[in-house]
């Protein structure tokens, strides 16, 4: 009753985007106070994916716990794994050959490229709805996405969830033509990137509706904790691959793209380069994949048996959508005391009220989309 | 024609329009999934989903019919009649041959304009009556919209009326013996392309169809209504989307005329042309932002469409 008259007051309309609704990209409520199409307020709620997937890690072994890690941020699942992995053999000092590390990169930077394609895709959901234009770059997105799914599949014998990385190395090697059908795939994705970056630039409306909306400035970016492409959009050239390189990466010559506007376009741009990069990034770490053993560390039959030192670490992956990482601490016993995630969609999604008011209806969902938050990476 | 006859004519068009619209939805979807590289509806009426409109009928009648609480229910269930009635009444100026046409007056052209633009009242009640903030925004923003492109819309349909002397559908058809009006130096392309867009955006049609929104408004105005209500927001659109690609071959591209081909078999297939331009223009383009739109509205349209009318007004003027 109360907020009835608030309305009538200040001539606002409040309005819940979310939790349920196309373009919050999954459950998030977003609450809107509008004056006329102009967001004069917003609330964001989150909490609505939480799986307690930090309490649960208590109760599991160590080995356990790579394929849950998986289902965090479900667009880059190794990205997850990876980042639990790095921490658990920085505790327990374990040693990880070459080849699994090349095999580490391999797998993550196809993942990125994997889910890059689903945030265009749905980037284009939001700026042409599901019954227009938007769609079918959603539907070309997830078909180039399939090619990659298969590559998965041919690889590990699960499309997603790959359940690649374990504690010591990785579960599965290489076949004998895997690199003849990623370089196919590859040059197949390469020119289909090109194909959609001129179809995008070139569009007047895809300019019109991302130029000049959302702009981070780069205090804001830092002091909320942003990380990958939204920050680098901003102009913060930090990308952990290169700033603190893990498993193989300072081995590979890579740019880091940098934007220096801070808004949607500048986002799209970013994480369009940063595909480019992904594609060449395999290309080196297939065409230079050392011999050898694929893990440090038997698979375990008996995972009670692990036990790290007393201690804790923290290790930090670059994930499709910024630094990811897990901060451990180990009791000596078989399953962890505490571990912590920092989510890299949390903390970007912490923009949101800053920028969000003033900005029109419109503007909201493309603001939101070029953040690219999982939720699942949110609420854990 | 007698009464009887009118009446009996008016049956058949309306079952036949009924028919076609159904089957259009049918071609979309076909089209769109091509276009997506997707099949598009295959499984019901095997290979090619024949049967699907069919199928998708007798789903939306089977549904239940859903009036939320809170809502207005005169209203409520008012919008949808009034927009699928509304789109229909605009058929019958429509010639769908030189002499086959069920009510022939000389002021055809306005009269068809004029019912076209009550749609958007069907919308506007829809959103209101709806009780809800998302279906309201979306008919704030449906009437907006109409407002502004009227006067392009209106503009731009006057440069064939200027051309042609007349507001008679018979007489404009008549006019374009000679020459189609959109191959018609400068003038006729420029109403052509101006009219095609200020339609897109008058039927709430991508890349204009910010009234439906999915992404933003989810459904805009129709969010709260399933079943057939729902089918009738859709008819009522697709029923209008075929008297504005029928107006578009009418005005621009000579209707019926044609070699060799009887009218009926011309005129269908120049709509469905322009129906599947319609589709093209539906299914790659993004939407623009309200003020971008009026923008494009008031900036560009208006002042472009005002100047070619004014610049087919010379033209006759000076040909005389």
């Amino acid at each position: 009753m109360e907020e009835r008259v608030i309305e009538r007051e200040f001539g606002e309309l409040a309005i819940n985007m979310g939790p349920q609704h196309p373009s919050t990209h999954g459950v998030f409520r977003l609450e809107l106070h509008l004056r006329g199409e102009t967001v004069v307020k917003v609330t964001p709620h989150i909490g609505y994916l939480h799986r307690g997937v930090e309490k649960l890690s208590e109760t599991l072994e160590y080995d356990m716990l790579p394929p849950i890690y998986e289902r965090d941020d479900y667009l880059s699942p190794t990205a997850n794994s990876l980042a639990f992995v790095l921490a658990v053999e920085k505790l327990a000092g374990i040693e990880v050959p070459r080849r699994a590390n090349y095999l580490r990169v391999i797998t993550a930077e196809l993942q990125r490229l994997a889910s890059h394609l689903v945030w265009l895709g749905t980037f284009g959901l939001d700026l042409g709805g599901a019954l227009g234009g938007g769609s079918t770059l959603f539907l070309y997105c997830f078909r180039e996405r399939e090619r990659i799914m298969d590559l998965m599949e041919a690889l590990t014998g699960t499309r997603f969830h790959t359940n690649m990385n374990q504690i010591g190395g990785v579960r599965y090697d290489v076949y004998d033509g895997f690199d003849r059908d990623v370089f196919k795939t590859l040059d197949y994705l390469e020119t289909r990137i090109s194909e959609y970056k001129e179809m995008l630039e070139n569009n007047p409306i895809f300019l019109e509706r991302t130029k000049d909306v959302g702009i981070v400035p780069q205090e804001l970016a830092k002091e909320v904790g942003a990380s990958g492409p939204v920050l680098r959009a901003s102009g913060v050239p930090y990308d952990i691959r290169k700033n603190k390189p893990y498993s193989a990466y300072q081995e590979f010559n890579f740019q880091v793209p940098v934007g220096n506007k801070g808004d949607v376009y500048d986002r799209y741009t970013v994480r369009l380069k940063e595909m480019k990069e992904s594609l060449s990034i395999v290309r080196q770490s297939l065409g230079g994949l050392p011999e050898g053993p694929i893990h440090s560390r038997k698979p375990v039959k008996t995972p009670s048996l692990f036990k790290p030192p007393k201690g804790e670490a923290y290790a930090a992956v670059e994930s499709p959508r910024g630094e990811l990482g897990v901060f451990l601490v180990s009791d000596g016993s078989s399953k962890p005391y505490r571990v912590k995630v920092r989510s890299p969609s949390f903390s970007n999604i912490a923009i949101i009220p800053h920028i969000l008011p003033g900005h029109l209806v419109a503007d909201t969902v493309s603001i939101l989309g070029s953040l690219d938050p999982v939720f699942g990476d949110v609420d854990r | 024609m007698t009464f009887a006859e009118s009446v009996s004519h008016g049956a058949i068009l309306l079952g036949a329009i009924i028919g076609v619209v159904t089957y259009l939805t049918w071609v979309e979807r076909k089209f769109s999934g091509r276009l997506q590289s997707r099949i598009g509806p295959y499984l019901v009426g095997r290979p090619h989903g024949w049967l699907q409109p069919i199928a998708d009928a007798l789903k939306l009648l089977s549904k239940e019919d859903i009036t939320p609480a809170k809502t207005d229910r005169f209203l409520f269930n008012l919008a949808p009649i009034w927009v699928v009635v509304m789109s229909l009444l605009g058929f019958a100026f429509l010639p769908l041959t030189i002499n086959w046409v069920l009510v022939n007056i000389d002021l055809g052209l306005l009269y068809f304009s004029a019912i076209g633009s009550l749609i958007v009242i069907g919308v506007f009640i829809a959103g209101w009556a709806s009780n809800n903030k998302y279906a309201l925004l979306s008919a704030l923003r449906a009437a907006a919209q109409m407002v502004a492109y009227e006067v392009p819309l209106l503009l731009s349909l006057l440069v064939p009326a200027v051309l042609a002397g007349s507001l008679n559908f018979q007489d404009i058809i008549l006019a374009q013996e000679r020459i189609w009006f959109i191959l018609f130096p400068v003038v006729g392309q420029i109403s052509g392309i101006t009219f095609l867009l200020a339609a897109l955006a008058e039927g709430n049609r991508i890349p204009f169809d910010l009234s439906e929104a999915e992404s933003e408004l989810v459904a805009g105005f129709n969010i709260e209504y399933s079943g057939m209500k729902f089918a009738y927001f859709y008819l009522g659109e697709y029923v209008h989307l075929l008297a504005v690609s029928i107006l578009v071959s009418i005005l621009f591209l000579g209707g019926p005329l044609g070699p060799l081909l009887s009218g009926g078999v011309w005129i269908a297939f120049k709509t469905l042309i322009v129906f599947l331009i319609v589709l093209w223009i539906r299914w790659s383009f993004l939407r623009l932002r309200i003020d971008q739109m009026m923008m494009l509205n008031w900036k560009v349209l208006v002042p472009l469409t005002l100047g070619n009318l004014l610049l087919a007004g010379l033209w006759v003027s000076l040909s005389r």
